[in-house]
């Protein structure tokens, strides 16, 4: 990369410190196995408490995506690569807002909505 | 001399306001990220409406009866390979080196190939077995899911022979570069989706 882009900031994914080196790559590979297997043998495993297998599960998933983010995407914390962090946290940010305002939502409606059986009762 | 131009000679410490605009290569990059998280909130919708209707299946038959863990875990090896093999194909495009860009680029095609067709066979063998779209909720989310992934994965293998024809005639131009630039990094960003579809969909069905 040219001096003048390092002056105007980066690209997400352009990877200037490990300049044409394979090695970030395979890090990152090594990683998502490890944390891959991991997920698949935890919904599987009788070791763990069932309740807590979920959140396990959880985080196993968002450590991964922060390893294929960090190691595939090369999106770092450096001070040329503050627009593209401050995007994707507003990404996760919308993406939150929608996953879990949909389920809270969802649940409360389910929660209170009278048994079907009765509401037939009503109409008929 | 004034300041700023003796600023602007040492190249250190000039203010963002004289910079001038950023880079091609930059912009561009940066407009494709932006595009991404926004096709990622799309996912994050089919994600959420998943989540709610799973449960819904009307009697007919559940996650846990439909989905065969060993069948994801080959599919995912599959997209994480292409994704890694993906990235050794970003680095010879960016040196330059022709032979090594089609030789990573058709391994990566046809580790995305590979995907595709398992993902395919299962949905013929759930069609075949009465558990298509119409039959329940949870499984109309499923197929949105499932299959805007797919599709996703299907138009990034269009991509890739399109780029791969244009090294073919163009060679290794600016523009080019930074098309295939581009295309590396939707090619990650489907595969972190993808984390959360075995995830949220696979595994979640066995809890």
């Amino acid at each position: 990369m040219s001096a003048e882009i390092e002056a105007q900031g980066k690209a997400p994914g352009v990877n200037v410190h490990t300049h044409g080196s394979r090695g970030s790559y395979l890090i990152g590979l090594g990683y998502a196995i490890l944390l891959t297997l991991a997920s698949f043998w935890a919904s599987s495993t009788d070791v763990i408490y069932p309740h807590g297998v979920p959140i396990l599960l959880g985080v196993l998933a968002i450590a991964q995506m922060g390893i294929h983010l960090v190691f595939f995407l090369h999106i770092s914390s450096a001070p040329d690569q503050t627009n593209n962090i401050l995007a994707l946290v507003f990404g996760i940010f919308v993406v939150g807002l929608l996953v879990f305002g949909s389920m809270i939502i969802m649940a409360h409606l389910n929660h209170n909505m009278m048994p079907m059986d009765r509401l037939m009762q009503m109409q008929r | 001399m004034s300041a700023t131009e003796q600023a602007l000679a040492t190249g250190d410490a000039v203010p963002l306001s004289l910079r001038g605009p950023a880079s091609t290569g930059v912009v561009a990059g940066y407009g494709f990220w932006l595009f991404l998280l926004s096709d990622i909130v799309i996912f994050a919708a089919l994600f959420a409406s998943y989540a709610v209707l799973s449960g819904e299946t009307a009697g007919g038959p559940t996650a846990a009866a439909l989905f065969d863990k060993k069948h994801v875990l080959i599919e995912t090896a599959c997209l994480l390979a292409s994704s890694v093999t993906c990235g050794f194909g970003s680095l010879a495009v960016q040196s330059g080196e022709k032979g090594s860009t089609y030789f990573w680029m058709t391994v990566t095609f046809i580790l995305g190939v590979a995907f595709l067709s398992l993902e395919v066979s299962e949905f013929s063998h759930m069609l075949g077995m009465g558990a298509g779209p119409s039959r329940s909720a949870f499984l109309s989310a499923f197929f949105t899911l499932v299959g805007t992934h797919g599709l996703h994965v299907t138009l990034g293998l269009c991509w890739l022979i399109v780029m791969l024809l244009q090294v073919a005639t163009l060679g290794f131009q600016p523009m080019v570069s930074r098309r295939f630039f581009c295309f590396g990094l939707f090619w990650h960003a489907l595969d972190i989706v993808w984390i959360g579809v075995f995830t949220i969909v696979y595994l979640g069905a066995h809890l």
